[in-house]
């Protein structure tokens, strides 16, 4: 059993960040990293993931690969981990990542360590940090099966280039139609120009405080200063201002991004646990009390109608 | 037809988390139905509702105490309960293997579950559950329809939303945004009363992963916070932006 696998997350050839980012902390394991790749016309990636690492890629090219269905990967994730005997496998703890890891360990009777954010893996070794109660403690975990198998959560994991030969290899086909239980209709982007909420470097959230549409639209303007997301509480997504895909917390996204501004958000615990490992917070708020301020490294008590405005004009400068 | 719904137990999301020997500690907290298994019970009485479910079964895998969780979904409107006697300690994988086992002798034709659990966010049962039946599934969904014995369902999806379709019997795995769970009433909570629960044992089997410790987050140190003019205060922050954080701003 050798090797740290990461299997790259990816749709129509555009690869998720934290992919790189899984990459970059496998190298530490001091282990061969190969990145495992499925897909339709997806072999021309390869030499990305050298970049980061990969000593060896495993490219797994199909008709039934062209998107992501349960079935189909866990077949052919199961006979390659039969044949090539990973040490570790890790996924992004992404939809897609935690359905494939959670049905591959339940195949495979392995235990699965998910939405890690430390880990530290050894020749049939695997201990992960993961966040339980919604982020208000933690939890270290030993996976005690092989392969070791884990979810990572995005924006943990620092990137860094570090070439390496990204041999290319190609394993046998299993995987076939007949794998295929769900019968996917229709998939429907979200058609924004600003970044994915759970990869952005920069998250601008708008609360009950942005009082309707206006005060998001002001949200936005400074999102869009910032290449920032735009994300909000569960009160402007209930209010209807922002979709659900947009919500931040327990029941919504966790995003982990360098800088987070809460406008007009009161701060409940429920929502903290979507943002309180953000690497700085700043906060707008008219109320000095709000439980938001506990957690801010920067607040300005006041009205964001009129705070955002000047703060996009200072910004500008 | 026949729908299982899988309720946790969990603390309150409110709850203060403290340690007591090493141990998360759960004195003084609040248990209530895992949020997005409320949601599983609620997506279930309407079916039943609507005359698609005949019987609705909540299933509960945990201590003596998990019998609140499926009183108060009997109380919403849930017809029987089983309660799996389980070690608090038992993994995802261990839970999974328990539940699958009452599935089993069940035989329902639609398993609905929460998609994650808001203690141990875990996400896995519900997928580890379908996996031992060999049943499909589709989790985070957000609306669910049943037709010609298929369950046709939207879901979140990375960067998106998509809408899937299997054959029944399936197990499904809920977001908060299907619906909104009703409050038991008053009638509904004395009925519950009487509505059976049965008790079984769950079957030992090995845990796959082990805790080595669990730890509380570090104390953040308090920031700054200030106080007066709009533009002076924004004039703080975009420096704060700038030089602290350092954010590039676009042009
Ligand atoms: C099971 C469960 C799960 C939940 N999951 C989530 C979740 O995932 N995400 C989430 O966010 N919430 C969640 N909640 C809800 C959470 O408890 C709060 O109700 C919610 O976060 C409040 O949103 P808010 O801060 O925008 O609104 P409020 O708490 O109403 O706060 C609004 C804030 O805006 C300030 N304000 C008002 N006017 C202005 C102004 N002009 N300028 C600046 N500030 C102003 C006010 O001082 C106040 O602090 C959940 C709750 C439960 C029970
Ligand atoms: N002990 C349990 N008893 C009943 N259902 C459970 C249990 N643990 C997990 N589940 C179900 O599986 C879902 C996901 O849980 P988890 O995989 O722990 O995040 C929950 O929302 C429940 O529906």
């Amino acid at each position: 059993m050798a090797g740290t696998w990461v299997f790259v997350e990816q749709r129509d050839g555009n690869v998720r960040k934290v992919t790189y980012e899984m990459i970059s902390e496998a190298k530490k394991f001091g282990d061969e990293v190969c990145a495992v790749i499925f897909g339709k016309g997806i072999e021309g990636l390869a030499p990305q993931f050298a970049k980061y690492g990969a000593d060896k890629v495993y490219v797994v090219e199909g008709d039934v690969f062209a998107q992501y269905n349960t079935g189909a990967f866990v077949a052919q994730m199961a006979a390659m981990i039969e044949e090539y005997k990973p040490n570790a496998v890790l996924f992004a703890h992404t939809f897609n990542g935690r359905d494939f890891a959670s049905r591959l360990a339940q195949k495979l009777n392995a235990g699965l360590a998910t939405d890690v954010i430390a880990a530290e893996i050894s020749a049939g070794k695997g201990v992960f940090t993961r966040a339980i109660y919604a982020g208000k403690a933690f939890a270290k975990v030993e996976v005690t099966t092989q392969p070791i198998l884990a979810t990572v959560r995005a924006g943990v994991f620092e990137v860094k280039e570090n070439p390496a030969a990204g041999e290319v290899i190609k394993p046998a086909v299993v995987a076939t139609q007949a794998n295929v239980y769900q019968n996917i209709i229709e998939f429907k982007p979200t058609v924004s120009a600003r970044p994915e909420l759970t990869e952005a470097d920069v998250v601008v959230s708008g609360g009950r405080g942005c009082k309707g549409p206006e005060g998001i639209k002001l949200v936005e303007q400074l999102a869009d200063l910032l290449g920032a997301a735009v994300g909000g509480s569960r009160a402007a997504i209930d209010s209807g201002w922002l979709g659900h895909e947009y919500q931040v917390g327990q029941t919504g996204k966790v995003v982990n991004p360098t800088l987070y501004i809460a406008c007009g958000i009161s701060g409940a615990i429920q929502h903290l646990a979507g943002m309180s490992s953000s690497k700085f917070i700043t906060a707008i708020n008219t109320d000095p009390e709000a439980p938001i301020f506990n957690v801010a490294d920067f607040g300005v008590v006041g009205d964001l109608f009129k705070v955002i405005p000047v703060l996009c004009e200072e910004l500008k400068k | 037809m026949k729908v299982l719904v899988c309720v946790k137990q969990t603390f309150d999301t409110e709850a203060k988390i403290e340690l007591k020997d090493g141990k998360i500690s759960d004195a003084g907290i609040n248990l209530i139905i895992n949020p997005y298994d409320e949601v599983a019970v609620e997506g279930a009485i309407q079916l039943k509702e609507k005359g698609i479910a005949s019987e609705v079964v909540v299933v509960s895998a945990g201590s003596d105490k998990a019998m609140d969780a499926i009183r108060t979904a009997l109380a919403m409107g849930a017809d029987r309960g089983i309660l799996i006697k389980q070690d608090t300690g038992a993994d995802e994988y261990a839970r999974a293997v328990a539940i699958a086992e009452v599935i089993r002798s069940e035989d329902p034709n639609l398993v609905l579950a929460g998609h994650v659990a808001a203690d141990d966010g875990s996400s896995q049962v519900p997928t580890r559950i379908a996996e031992i039946l060999g049943w499909p599934h589709i989790n985070v969904i957000t609306s669910l329809e049943i037709a010609d014995g298929k369950v046709r369902c939207s879901s979140e999806a990375d960067g998106g939303s998509q809408v899937t379709e299997v054959k029944l019997p399936a197990v499904i795995s809920c977001q908060v945004s299907w619906n909104e769970p009703r409050y038991p009433s008053m009638k509904g909570i004395m009925q519950a009363k009487k509505k059976p629960v049965a008790t079984v044992d769950a079957v030992a089997v090995e845990n796959k992963t082990r805790i080595i410790e669990y730890f509380l987050p570090q104390a953040k140190q308090a920031g700054v916070k200030v106080e007066g003019e709009p533009e002076e205060c924004a004039a703080k922050l975009a420096d704060f932006i700038k030089n602290t954080a350092k954010i590039e701003v676009k042009a």
